[in-house]
């Protein structure tokens, strides 16, 4: 009797031997519990609420390889991208339709964030029903046109006279409420301009000398921004910075010699930021730049799926490969899964309700909008 | 430069590099031949397959894709009068009648020729955009781009047709339904009644399909032969090429507009070839346009082509993408490790110049496989009518649906196929609507951020007074033309229906009267431009009411092309029936199931086939709907079948 099939492959008995052999060595070592799990022959569905081609999109796509070759079973995994309402209708739909087998899975980014943290109506979903299983951090520069005469802190008080500063923004609540948020930390009167197709559209308004602040994500500053500081046509004040293990922020990694925005605001300001403006900017910043993306499972999905996923995202992140071509797509920020992931979603996805109610009474004072 | 233009050339031609290029320009080929999908679903679709390909490989693979998606889509811009995407719409205008007379061969060969052309100036144009296109592009600021949308809706002028005031009304229409979503400068919603759906803005396929595609599937079907009224394709293939060679200098002129406003970023490329459309209406003499004049289709068609040259200019050297297409293959990109910008341009020479001689390379293979399989593809205008409706029907949703994958899509789809059918029969043109529709929000949000950024005195700047001109030089000519125009015989007997119309009138009154009142709600920034357009709207609505309704000689306002039926005909409404029905049935049991239903009826109770035909054809359209929704990574719209129980894909 031959177990092996004429084509040489496995035929169903060893399967099932297989699987009984899994079975029992699962049950024998529970600390490789993650490994009973198999997706062989399975499809996943990567919800990424937002446009193809985006950049959450972008990031979605780059991981999955790595994620195929890393789930045990090697699955095929899928991005499905459901748009419309900015992300608040693809975030509700899976929601609403993913169980907890570990076969659909969530993309999430800043601008999902926002909306759930700010109580927007729309939102019909709730970070705390969900497991994290990966978090990634990005980062931004702040700069400003040459003409301002202004070349660091020291020169703040000059920045605070400048007549006629702009900035132009996507929208109220988008991730630009961020900057917002650190000129209204500064007491820096800064005119909003809205109505920015994407951070590009801001970025050549710059260009065009029509604002002459503007900030840029890392990968894009670094693309575009950094060409025009060796020109001399930009000077960059501060990044927005990090968090370190400990949950403090620290200079952002990419830009080791520029102040992060709290040493900026210290400098500027003569002392430690504080206040509900500071408040505000703090998790907003932790939502939408340091711990800005996630992956996310229901979170009544069983530890061993979500131990799979974990330790699949885990192998990721020390691929030579991953670790080579991460750049453009991520830029020299390490992602982060298991305790340290849990401690970023925790401050990403959590906003006091004074915070909360100061954030929404400002944009309605300060830009007449109303959530 | 010439040493890195060639040394590209060779790097390219590596036959593995070409087969990929092969292979995208392939599938721009199937995306585009099938209508209303273009290359952003084209794009979609190879995204997955990218990573990790050579960088030279995958951009010739997306780059092939983008370039013959805009020469393929032509087919059912002509064959079906189906806009092959949103970026192809003014083909229809001059290519469907053409089609119909017989005339669908010499229409192919012209647009094909025409795109090869147009694709090639905008490989030659974005080569010379690497020395100066950046000057170029931050000269022109949010002040010039609000002038250049007003130079779009002066287009209106040429586009209106028989009636002033209509096309003015139409154009105000589209304007108003711009404005739904959230308004630029305060992100508050307009018009959404609580919903993510109208929170966003109705998405222009789903418009551009409905106002065009569905009165046009509604018509054929109700005469019950096939496309072509003379049955036959016509020889033609060698007269379209004359055609091209002997409207050369308008050939030059549409691509170079063409490219030109495809660089710049932010305008929107849907508008493009209106405002070459509107250019060859005011500039060729003795047009027949809209009528079957061959000039439209190579004006058109040579301008999107090179148009996607001139969209590489800001996605490369800004890292900006001008348009949908663009972003996502920004994200290609990405994907494959590069970054677009300043950087790329300058220290990646040789990526650059691969990029300009895959779109100049793909422009030909795709003009090649385009005339190779055209006599094929141009035989669908001889069969049966009845035979091809469903399938149109079927991707005209399909395309429809993919733009949100929601039923709404659908609805939507429907309420303006009905507008689309009875603007088109009372006499409303259509093409002043989607100019409207498609320039509302770049206007308002530029005229904000240019007063914004300059104060009222943007309106002084050289640049402004600049396109001012032009504006004022194409109004002029659009002045002229409309003399020309207006000799134009009234529709006999539109008196009888007089009172129909004046209700249909009243329709855009209901429009700008409900964005009117919304606007009271909203704040002064978000109310002021939907607020200006609907006041102006309604002054110039309400009068054309009444004189429909009650002036003794309304004149050229009145219009029914149903006044004398043709006995032989169908009913007006019954073809739209069945496409409601299909819709309706969407809603109960969700699209995959309604549309086998949908097939199955139709062919047999409208169509009268047999049984076997009926059952073969539902098949095949099952299969082309699988397959397209499995690559697509997309779920069919779903009905209360599936919000109440858990089907498996594709039912669910």
């Amino acid at each position: 009797m031959s177990f092996v099939t004429p084509e040489g492959r496995p035929g169903r008995r060893d399967l099932l031997l297989g699987a009984a052999a899994w079975g029992a060595a699962g049950a024998l070592a529970p600390g490789r519990a993650a490994r009973a799990q198999d997706f062989a022959g399975k499809t996943i569905e990567w919800i990424i609420p937002l446009q193809v081609g985006g950049g959450s999109d972008t990031w979605a796509r780059f991981h999955l390889p790595f994620l195929s070759r890393y789930l045990p079973g090697h699955p095929t995994i899928v991005v499905r991208n459901i748009t419309g309402g900015g992300g608040i209708n693809g975030t509700n739909q899976f929601a609403a339709r993913a169980r907890p087998d570990g076969l659909m899975i969530l993309g999430t980014t800043g601008s999902i964030q926002f909306p759930y943290l700010l109580g927007d109506p729309r939102v019909r979903y709730d970070y705390k029903a969900w497991a994290p299983v990966l978090a990634g951090p990005t980062g931004g520069v702040l700069y400003v046109r040459p003409e301002l005469g202004v070349r660091g802190v020291a020169d703040f008080a000059k920045l605070k006279a400048s007549p006629g500063l702009k900035y132009g923004s996507q929208g109220p609540t988008s991730l630009d409420i961020v900057p917002a948020l650190a000129f209204e930390v500064l007491g820096l009167d800064v005119q909003i301009v809205f109505g920015m197709q994407g951070r590009g559209a801001g970025r050549l308004a710059f260009e065009r000398g029509e604002t002459p602040i503007d900030y840029q994500t890392t990968s894009a500053f670094n693309a575009q921004v950094m060409p025009l500081v060796r020109e001399g046509k930009a000077v960059p004040l501060w990044s927005w910075g990090a968090l370190n293990a400990e949950g403090e922020l620290t200079r952002d990694p990419n830009f080791p010699d520029l102040p992060h925005f709290a040493e900026f605001a210290t400098a500027a300001l003569g002392a430690p930021p504080s206040g509900p403006a500071w408040e505000a900017w703090r998790t907003l910043f932790v939502a939408g730049f340091a711990a800005q993306k996630f992956v996310v499972l229901p979170k009544e999905t069983p530890a061993a799926i979500l131990n799979a996923y974990r330790s699949a995202f885990a192998r990721t992140l020390a691929d030579p490969e991953y670790l080579e071509k991460r750049r453009t797509v991520i830029g020299e920020y390490d992602e982060v899964t298991g305790e340290a992931c849990e401690r970023a979603y925790a401050a990403a996805t959590t906003m006091n309700e004074a915070t909360r109610e100061w954030v929404r009474d400002w944009l309605l004072r300060r830009f007449n909008h109303r959530l | 430069m010439i040493d890195a233009l060639l040394s590209a050339l060779l790097a390219l031609a590596s036959p593995e590099r070409l087969m990929y290029m092969a292979l995208g320009v392939g599938i721009g080929y199937a995306i585009g031949v099938l209508p209303a999908l273009g290359g952003l679903a084209g794009l979609s679709l190879v995204l997955p397959f990218i990573y990790g390909l050579d960088q030279v490989a995958a951009l010739a693979m997306l780059v092939g894709l983008v370039a013959v998606a805009a020469t393929a889509d032509t087919f059912s811009s002509i064959l079906m009068g189906i806009p092959g995407s949103s970026a192809s719409q003014a083909t229809i205008l001059d290519g469907f009648p053409m089609a119909r007379r017989g005339e669908a061969a010499r229409a192919l060969s012209a647009s094909f020729i025409a795109s090869m052309v147009g694709g090639i100036v905008g490989a030659v144009i974005l080569t010379g955009a690497v020395l100066v296109a950046r000057p170029l592009i931050l000269a022109l600021g949010t002040a010039e781009l609000f002038m250049l949308a007003v130079l779009g809706l002066s287009m209106v002028g040429v586009l209106a047709g028989r009636s002033f005031a209509k096309g003015l009304i139409a154009c105000g229409m589209g304007l108003a339904l711009g404005t739904v979503g959230a308004a630029p400068a305060t992100s508050e919603y307009r018009l959404d009644f609580g919903t993510i759906y109208l929170s966003d803005g109705l998405p222009l396929p789903v418009l551009v399909l409905g106002i065009f595609a569905l009165p046009e599937i509604v018509d054929l079907a109700r005469s019950g032969g096939a496309i072509s009224q003379t049955a036959e394709l016509g020889r033609g293939w060698l007269a379209g090429l004359r055609d091209t060679l002997r409207h050369w200098w308008l050939l030059v002129r549409t691509s170079a507009i063409g490219s030109v406003l495809g660089a710049i970023p932010g305008l929107g490329g849907s508008v493009t070839d209106w405002i070459v459309y509107g250019h060859a209406i005011q500039t060729e003499r003795n047009g027949q346009f809209g009528k079957g004049d061959v000039r439209g289709v190579i004006a058109v068609e040579a301008s999107n082509n090179a148009r996607e040259g001139g969209a590489l200019v800001p996605t490369l050297f800004f890292g900006i993408p001008s348009s949908g297409t663009m972003a996502v293959f920004l994200g290609g990109m990405t994907l494959i490790g590069l970054e677009a910008g300043p950087q790329l341009v300058g220290n990646r020479l040789d990526l650059t110049y691969a990029i300009i001689w895959s779109l100049a390379i793909a422009n030909v293979m795709g003009t090649a496989l385009c005339f190779l399989t055209s006599p094929l593809i141009a035989r669908l205008t001889v069969i049966r009518f009845g035979l091809i409706a469903p399938f149109m029907v079927m991707v005209v949703c399909f395309g429809a649906f993919n733009t949100s994958r929601d039923l709404a899509d659908l609805v939507l789809l429907l309420g303006i196929g009905v507008l689309g059918l009875l603007m088109r029969r009372y006499g409303w043109p259509r093409p002043p609507f989607v100019v409207g529709f498609v320039l509302a929000q770049p206007m308002e949000t530029y005229l904000y951020q240019a007063v914004q950024f300059h104060g009222w005195s943007f309106l002084l700047r050289p640049g402004v007074l600049a396109i001012a001109a032009l504006v004022v030089a194409a109004v002029a000519l659009g002045i002229r033309q409309r003399r020309l125009a207006e000799a134009e015989e009234e529709t006999p007997r539109a008196m009888e229906t007089r009172r129909a119309q004046a209700l249909f009138a009243l329709v855009p009154v209901a429009l700008f009267a409900a964005v009117l009142a919304d606007s009271l709600r909203h704040s002064f920034l978000g109310a002021v431009f939907p607020a200006t357009v609907a006041a102006v709207m309604l002054l110039l609505s309400v009068p054309v009411v009444l004189r429909l309704g009650f002036a003794g000689h309304p004149g050229g306002l009145l219009h029914d092309a149903e006044a004398q039926p043709d006995p032989q005909l169908g009913g007006f409404w019954t073809h739209l029936g069945w496409i409601a029905g299909l819709v309706a049935l969407s809603a109960l049991v969700g699209f995959f199931l309604a549309n086998i239903v949908f097939f199955l009826a139709f062919l047999r109770r409208a169509a009268r086939c047999s049984w076997p035909t009926a059952l073969a054809l539902t098949a095949a359209a099952c299969a082309l709907l699988l397959v397209s929704a499995h690559f697509l990574v997309l779920d069919f719209p779903a009905g209360l079948l599936q919000a109440a129980t858990d089907l498996p894909w594709p039912l669910r």
